[in-house]
């Protein structure tokens, strides 16, 4: 079973070089540990652009969908059997990026 | 037979027999909609056919096989109008099982799921009292006070949760057992202390039935892990406070304190046990949890035949340890109450005063400074403390006991 963990900034900023290195012990662990789908980290929201074609014509927009001070910041992709796993794993992962992780199951 | 011993009859299999049919068809199915479905319908069916059949010779095992019947026929129909065979079992259970030192049962499973932490607290208390405690939907949501669709949701959202998120069917690893079972503790004390809070003549019996199935379910708990000093603390200390229930209120619907209680109708074969437990505690040599240590607390109090004959050095002691492992606020403002026994009103006005930031949103820090206030000879203070209480106050009895004490002021 695959579960999305994101990473959820609630005013934290950049990462830290001691959060980097902690991350990546993380990433080796879930790849030696046979859980590891994918990961990645995000541009700040006022990076993004939101694109709506769903009328007769594409309108760009400047800057995120929702406007909020929590913001989505980067994600895991992991492989665990039951939600206790990727719960621990979301424990571990919250304290190596040093932020509040939301797990939730893919469909 | 009589019509009434088969009504008993049905009547004490579904207090035995409900949860370890609801876990064995969980088990089995891997679903707790099927199993929570087909164990009503076999009760249901038992209703229906055991006043003319006789009770069968083993309930237990008639109701188990009557509801994987039930479970199977469910299961068939739905692959058979779904045109396809059912997903493969959603409840899963990959490690074998942890050796726990008492005998594996199946109801422990149900009820570390229904006490699942990813769960929102209210669902896990719905959860717990429908799957593991047999009681019904409209039951429930009378108990807590919302409409039954609001509780029907309630419990349809958090089954939804565990089979969409795979919240495992398994007793858990002996590393997260500790926290786990503190976590089916917290639910247990929460369903008690709901029933037990909402005393009073005008409540619905239906809430006083929460503070029973509480007591119910620890014992289950207990029964299932023996060694665990926590749940003998929690069983203990709900024991020693249901004991005194009954002189809680006055008939005109007063709060009654401690102090004022009338001992000699506090049930003695309650306290006994709870006196029995904390026993069994001191004896183990383990340094007390919370729970524990709450029911020592209760236990001086229900050893006194006169509140003067209280031990009230042994109270304080014990807060302190408990201020120790808790360091909220409310805690220390039960010391504080106690250090008032013991070392006058002064010393703990002064305590209590320490947690104004705090607690100055909660009545019963207010009606904790009126009394000290009073005692002090502080009248007028007094009179504003009680009237701070009174507004935050929800509960009518104690409204009703602070505003006589602050109509008595002089």
């Amino acid at each position: 079973m695959q579960y999305l963990l994101t990473v959820i900034d609630d005013g934290t900023g950049p990462d830290t070089p001691t959060e980097e290195a902690a991350i990546d012990v993380f990433n080796e662990r879930l790849r030696a540990e046979g859980h590891w789908v994918f990961a990645g980290g995000l541009g700040a929201p006022d990076s993004a652009t939101v694109v709506d074609n769903r009328r007769d014509e594409a309108v760009f927009t400047d800057g995120p969908f929702v406007e909020s001070k929590e913001y989505l910041a980067g994600f895991w992709i992991i492989e665990a059997a039951d939600l206790d796993v990727a719960l621990k794993l979301a424990t571990d992962g919250s304290k190596a990026c040093n932020r509040k992780v939301e797990v939730r199951p893919f469909l | 037979m009589s019509a009434g011993d088969v009504g008993a009859a049905i009547t004490r299999a579904h207090r035995d027999e409900w949860a370890r049919v609801v876990a064995a068809l969980a088990r089995r199915f891997g679903d707790l909609d099927v199993a929570e479905e087909a164990a009503a319908e076999a009760f249901a069916t038992a209703v229906e056919r055991w006043p003319a059949d006789g009770v069968p010779p083993n309930p237990g095992a008639w109701l188990t096989t009557t509801a994987n019947r039930k479970a199977i026929d469910r299961i068939r129909r739905e692959s058979k109008r779904d045109g396809k065979h059912r997903e493969a079992l959603v409840l899963s259970d990959n490690d074998p099982p942890e050796p726990l030192g008492v005998i594996e049962d199946e109801r422990l499973r149900l009820i570390f799921t229904c006490c699942h932490p990813a769960l929102a607290m209210e669902s896990r208390m719905a959860l717990t009292l429908r799957l593991v405690g047999g009681l019904t939907m409209p039951e429930i949501a009378r108990a807590f006070l919302v409409p039954e669709s609001t509780m029907g949701q309630r419990i349809t959202r958090a089954k939804a949760k565990i089979k969409a998120t795979r919240i495992p069917y398994r007793v858990p690893s002996a590393e997260d057992l500790p926290a786990r079972v503190a976590g089916v503790l917290a639910v247990l004390f929460l369903v008690f202390n709901e029933g037990y809070l909402a005393t009073g003549p005008g409540t619905d019996p239906v809430r006083h039935d929460l503070t029973t199935e509480a007591i119910r379910l620890t014992r289950l708990i207990r029964a299932l892990l023996p060694a665990d000093g926590e749940v003998a603390g929690l069983l203990a200390l709900m024991l020693l406070t249901e004991a005194r229930r009954g002189t809680r209120v006055s008939a005109s619907g007063e709060l009654v304190t401690l102090a004022e209680q009338d001992r000699g109708a506090w049930d003695a074969a309650l306290v006994a046990e709870g006196h029995r437990l904390v026993r069994e505690r001191l004896a183990a040599g383990v340094a007390p949890g919370r729970y524990q240590i709450l029911a020592a607390i209760n236990a001086v109090h229900t050893s006194a035949r006169d509140v003067r004959d209280t031990d009230w050095s042994q109270v304080v002691a014990l807060y302190d340890l408990l201020v120790r492992l808790d360091r909220s606020p409310i805690v220390a403002l039960n010391r504080a109450i106690a250090v008032a026994e013991l070392d006058g009103p002064e010393v703990a006005l002064a305590a209590v005063d320490r947690l104004s930031g705090e607690l100055a949103g909660y009545h019963a820090y207010h009606a904790t400074r009126a009394d000290l206030l009073r005692r002090l000879g502080r009248g007028g203070q007094s009179r504003a403390a009680y009237d701070a209480a009174i507004e935050l106050a929800g509960n009518s009895a104690e409204i009703a006991y602070l505003t006589r004490r602050r109509d008595q002021l002089v």
